[in-house]
């Protein structure tokens, strides 16, 4: 990272950065195919039956039929429709989760931009990432794609406020919100074998972002604004061929960021024991995201989906206060530890 | 490299302000006044104020904005129609009075001002501390009076809203939202 | 303009960005008709000062104007949920989101 390029400081910078940013959203998109695969497989064993098989040794190259069969799409606008918002809409779902890439700590050395906002980053791109489906809903020019997009975007922002307290335990307790500071601070032991990983010590701000993380992706069982079922598909009812893939992309894509920010906030980020200090870290993490995204396909297909009054009710009635007391508390907490209240 | 994410910025959002003047459906107008917004949030981290750059988009560009476009949408605004001689000389009427505001402050503004006294919050400093401590510190130092005040103003908009948004006749606040 | 080879940009420059806007949002909401976007131009004006503020706390080294910021961010929020909902009862009564056709009172 010290070749300069032969420009000034600033441009060299400039450059590395940009090249870290692109290793990343090629990592991301290269994990893609090994998701959708993942997917169908855990969805066919969860359901008993085998799954993809045919394509390749266990189904191994069905993602690659799935993107050709994408491809090859005729890609449909409606006459009617608003064009540069039909654009876009998919562009917007995949954006955001590469910005949110480039605040977290991947491995002790590896992080692309240690901003001292980098939590609030995670938060500004996810409230951009509701666009996505409100203009997706409203530029198809279809009442059942506005009603879908609306939806899901009522649930998204209503969901997002969950999740900003849910992590506020998380930020009193580390005093910072750089994601790399959190980090950190979660290094060493407890009681000498239990890591310190904030799971331990804010179980109640784990549970209720990891319900917030299902929401804010709309996965299931809050998937009703864009179930295939319900509403014809919802917002992406006038999509087809790589504009939908787009739109899969990005809730794959928006998948990985918010386990990568769960991980880093809650499960230790890139600690873990036995392996070298420089790449060891990063094995951890790509570990630990791993588990959080078979989590998330495990939940998928073995939960029933959350009717929306039920699903707002849950937001609103139970996580807010849930999330607000457990903030409360931990400041209690931290207060009595500080020594500030006698 | 600093000037030139201000003109990048300052291009983005004067360009961006004059479409939502001048683009007749109200969600391109929409869209455009997001992109002044995020331009902003730019400007913010160029003058040192990351955590206001970070809220800015959180709130502004992501809840208020979102929220103008529900509005736009449920009540399904489609273009504006704007056609029409009375239109058109209001429209005339109003860009004269706005070019004359502006050669206003142009003839004030241009001679030499005073600036006030400088605080004591140097950009190192600020930056060592961690720009949110800094903006906590006095946030909930000085300024407790007038950030309570302002948290029993939120909780009088969102019982405002309710309240104006219920239909006549029923008792319990069942809106018409999707 | 000799800033834009060396490092600093002047408070001035911050200053006319800020000032465009403002008068941008005054001109919006003078030339539309549509309730809708003369509030967004509004919100516009909103933004320049909050950009002008800002600039000032930059240059005097202190972060008054940070908190100040703050503060008309969340009061802005406030008003937009207020205006929203009055311009939604607006349009249930008259059918309409045109300022100039809300004219029942005139003479």
């Amino acid at each position: 990272m010290d070749w300069t390029f032969g420009l000034p400081p600033e441009w060299s910078w400039l450059v590395w950065t940009l090249i870290k940013t692109l290793v990343l959203i090629g990592g991301v998109l290269g994990v893609l195919p090994i998701m959708i695969w993942g997917e169908r497989k855990v969805a066919g064993h969860v359901q008993f039956r085998p799954g993809p098989n045919r394509v390749g040794p266990f189904g191994l190259l069905q993602p690659l039929a799935d993107v050709l069969k994408l491809v090859f799409k005729e890609d449909v606008m409606p006459h009617s429709a608003n064009r540069v918002l039909f654009f876009l809409a998919p562009v917007l779902a995949l954006v955001p989760a590469f910005v949110v890439l480039t605040v977290i700590p991947i491995g002790p050395q590896f992080v692309v931009t240690d901003v001292n906002v980098g939590l609030l980053v995670f938060f500004a791109m996810s409230s951009l990432g509701v666009y996505a489906i409100t203009l997706a809903g409203w530029a198809g020019n279809n009442k059942y794609g506005l009603m879908g997009g609306l939806r899901s975007s009522a649930q998204m922002i209503s969901y997002e406020l969950a999740m900003g307290l849910s992590v506020i335990g998380v930020i009193l307790l580390t005093g910072s919100l750089s994601l790399v500071d959190i980090v950190k601070a979660q290094d060493g032991k407890i009681l000498g074998f239990l890591p310190r990983w904030f799971v331990f010590y804010q179980p109640v701000g784990f549970l209720a972002f990891v319900v917030t993380m299902l929401a804010e992706t709309n996965r299931a069982p809050f998937d009703l604004p864009e179930a295939e079922g319900e509403l014809v598909a919802g917002y992406h009812v006038e999509y087809s061929s790589m504009k939908f893939a787009a739109f899969f992309m990005g809730e794959y894509a928006n998948m990985i960021a918010i386990s990568c920010v769960c991980t880093a906030l809650f499960l230790g980020g890139w600690h873990g024991p036995w392996l070298p200090p420089v790449w060891g870290g990063i094995v951890w993490f790509v570990l630990k995201v791993s588990i959080l995204q078979v989590f998330f396909l495990f939940v998928r297909w073995t939960l029933p989906r959350l009717r929306y009054d039920q699903l707002m009710n849950l937001g609103w009635k139970v996580l807010l206060p849930l999330t607000l007391a457990n903030a409360l508390v931990t400041a209690v907490a931290v207060a009595l530890r500080e020594g500030w209240l006698r | 490299m600093t000037p030139v994410f201000f003109l990048l910025f300052a291009v983005m959002a004067v360009v961006s302000a004059l479409m939502v003047v001048l683009q007749k459906s109200p969600v391109t107008s929409a869209v455009y006044l997001v992109l002044v917004f995020l331009s902003l949030g730019g400007f913010f981290v160029l003058l040192h104020a990351p955590f206001l750059a970070a809220v800015q988009v959180v709130v502004y560009a992501g809840a208020i904005m979102v929220l103008f476009l529900f509005v736009i949408m449920l009540l399904n605004l489609q273009r504006d129609v704007d056609d029409g001689l009375h239109h058109a000389a209001r429209r005339v009427f109003g860009w004269a009075l706005g070019i004359l505001l502006a050669a206003q402050a142009f003839l004030l503004l241009r001679g030499s001002w005073a600036l006030g006294p400088r605080g004591k919050e140097p950009a190192a400093l600020v930056h060592a501390q961690g720009n949110t401590q800094v903006i906590g510190v006095r946030l909930f130092g000085d300024y407790l009076w007038p950030f309570e005040i302002t948290s029993l103003v939120l909780l009088v908009a969102v019982v405002g809203a309710i309240v104006l948004s219920l239909r006549r006749g029923r008792s319990t606040g069942v809106e018409d939202a999707p | 303009m000799s800033w834009l080879t060396q490092g600093q940009v002047p408070l001035e420059a911050y200053l006319v960005v800020s000032g465009l806007l403002f008068l941008i949002g005054v001109v919006g909401v003078l030339v539309r008709r549509n309730a809708i976007v003369i509030f967004m131009c509004i919100e516009l004006m909103l933004n320049a000062a909050n950009l002008a503020i800002v600039a000032f706390a930059d240059q005097l080294q202190q972060t008054d104007g940070q908190v100040f910021v703050f503060f008309v961010m969340a009061v802005a929020a406030a008003e937009v949920g207020i205006g929203l909902a009055l311009i939604v009862n607006v349009f249930r009564a008259r059918q309409t989101v045109y300022v100039d056709e809300v004219n029942l009172l005139k003479g």
